[in-house]
């Protein structure tokens, strides 16, 4: 059995690096498209909304592992859009770092959309029309006016996406894999290392975890808890 | 050649909006009580609300027709929007603000957006955040960030409602002044007939989504038209009225007959009279009376409403109002309570 100071030296740090890379990715793709859907839902009159919501917030419902099944199924180099995804463009998902990040931005995703939506629908209708009335440009009064107003909001679901892709782990082992160097995420890391009995490995690791998740609630609260400092304590 | 058409028509829920201004005038107001519509027809000239058919002309050019295909976005449409809660961009320093409706290069922007707020005294404050101002300073931003891109048309959506009594007069006549040169048409629309009489040239009094009575603005308050109109206006006492001939009517509801010199005009079904209009009879009962029953006083700091039960009511709806102001306190108190109210002929609304 070794020591401790003995397994930090000779740690493998790639989950970690992964799981950042993975993680920042996937914040960056979900940010673009929840906010970019968040737009597109809250124009929608209130049936259209309770139908399209539902389906992009599934995979924050469903077990990640049925949604890294489904997203198997998907990609699957022995189905039509893995075909042709890899005879066309040499693309492989399955047991890649894309699928990392496919199925952390799948998972995270609705986080995102949902965050922005509520932010969205806050903030006070007559910005956008003043807007319009003064002759700006729908893009120009979206990202001027209502992401800045809706700033706080968005601010924390952002953060809150970060800290699901870079945990994810259900769909990630389903699709990616668990590939040291390549696939392995430090969740990942973690489940594979309890398995073998090295709970010193895996305590540093769920160490190292627990850091990043409370920096990551903490950027929150100091983000969106600035407007509300001046909120009466009860 | 100055020219407001706005004939709109739509329906939200249960609400239907079957509104038409037309007006040459350069200040139009347009008044009505919460629910009646006013808003929806400032925000449907401007484009934010959609019309289901119709057609709205400023100066020559058609903004929307149903009956043409013709629906400018309110991008295109040059109308300047002041909101009740003035609409700053909260983000953005009262400098970006303006600037954002502008079009062109950066330093053109900010010359352009610098000479407005020099203009409008709130160049010193260019670099703050709308929170960081006081109403009026914001009502002043506001105005400047729609005055920079010279609308055609300015609409004003009860922009003192939200205030009180002091600070709404002072932000009134400051925003008068700031708009003296304004060369475009003005619509403001607004519950409170004291902002809309000192306020426009022209009057619109709407309920319900049309159009009850227009005209020149001291005509509608001098000739209302009809009972919903005059409350609209603040008359306060209304009766029934049955003419018995050209020139003698009673009046049901307050249990006495008038005898006028004027001919009494075909159709009256009932008339008004506004509650500081009464002039107090001591002694002999003379012609248009009405003996004073009081049932209660209200008393404000200046003034005094004295409430009276007509002859032969019981109901407490019925109560007449007598507006008293200080001089006449005075009269009452050397004098006593005077045995009737006499109204004066010239003061009677006529209304259908």
């Amino acid at each position: 059995m070794s020591t401790l100071a003995e397994v930090v030296r000779s740690l493998d740090w790639s989950p970690l690096w992964i799981s950042l890379k993975t993680g920042a990715v996937a914040t960056i793709i979900s940010f673009f498209l929840g906010l970019w859907a968040a737009r597109k839902v809250i124009k929608r009159d209130y049936r259209a909304k309770s139908v399209i919501d539902g389906i992009l917030t599934l995979p924050m419902v469903l077990p990640p592992t049925v949604a890294g099944f489904l997203l198997l199924l998907i990609f699957s180099r022995r189905r039509p859009l893995g075909i042709f995804l890899n005879d066309r463009f040499d693309i492989s998902v399955v047991h890649t770092w894309l699928g990392c990040i496919i199925a952390a931005t799948v998972i995270s995703f609705p986080l995102m959309y949902r965050n922005a939506r509520s932010a969205f629908e806050q903030i006070d209708p007559n910005l956008v029309y003043a807007g319009r009335t003064l002759g700006m440009s729908e893009t120009a009064i979206f990202w001027k006016v209502v992401v800045p107003a809706a700033g706080p909001g968005i601010a924390g679901g952002t953060i809150l996406t970060f800290a699901r892709a870079m945990g994810e782990y259900g769909a990630t082992s389903m699709l990616a894999g668990n590939i040291p160097g390549k696939t392995g995420t430090v969740s990942q890391k973690i489940a594979m290392v309890i398995q073998d009995g090295d709970y010193i490995t895996a305590g540093i690791w769920v160490i190292i975890v627990l850091l990043i998740a409370f920096a990551a609630v903490f950027l929150i609260n100091m983000v969106t808890g600035r407007r509300f400092r001046n909120t009466k304590r009860w | 050649m100055k020219r407001l058409y706005a004939d709109i028509h739509l329906k939200r829920g249960d609400f239907a909006l079957d509104i038409l201004i037309e007006s040459g005038a350069e200040r139009i107001g347009i008044l009505g009580s919460s629910g009646s519509g006013k808003s929806m027809t400032l925000r449907s000239i401007a484009g934010i609300e959609e019309i289901a058919s119709g057609s709205v002309v400023i100066n020559g050019k058609t903004l929307f027709d149903s009956s043409k295909r013709i629906n400018l976005p309110p991008q295109k449409r040059n109308t300047g929007y002041m909101f009740q809660n003035y609409a700053l961009f909260p983000t953005m320093s009262v400098i970006r603000n303006v600037m954002a409706g502008l079009k062109g290069g950066k330093a053109e922007k900010i010359d352009k957006a610098s000479d407005m707020l020099t203009r409008l005294d709130i160049y010193d404050l260019r670099d703050r955040l709308p929170g960081e101002l006081s109403g009026g300073q914001q009502q002043r931003a506001a105005l400047a960030r729609i005055l920079v891109t010279e609308p055609e048309l300015i609409l004003l959506d009860e922009p003192f409602s939200a205030l009180d009594g002091y600070l709404r007069d002072r932000l009134q006549m400051e925003m008068m002044e700031i708009l003296e040169d304004y060369k475009g048409q003005l619509i403001m629309v607004s519950h409170s007939r004291d902002e809309l009489y000192r306020f426009s040239d022209e009057l619109f009094v709407i309920r319900d989504g049309r159009v009850l009575r227009s005209g020149e603005t001291r005509s509608v308050f001098r000739d209302p038209g009809s009972v919903d109109a005059a409350r609209l206006t603040g008359c306060k006492n209304f009766s029934e009225v049955q003419v018995e001939d050209r020139h003698t009517m009673r009046a049901l509801d307050w249990g006495i007959d008038l005898k006028l010199e004027r001919e009494i005009p075909e159709g009256t079904r009932f008339i008004g009279y506004r509650a500081h209009y009464f002039e107090p009879v001591w002694g002999m009962r003379k012609q248009n009376c009405i003996p004073l029953d009081l049932i209660r006083i209200d008393e404000l700091p200046f003034e005094k409403y004295y409430y009276l039960r007509p002859a032969g009511k019981s109901s407490r709806d019925d109560v007449i109002c007598w507006f008293v102001q200080e001089d006449q306190q005075n009269k009452i108190e050397e004098r006593g309570l005077p045995d009737y109210l006499r109204l004066k002929e010239d003061n009677i609304l006529m209304l259908k």
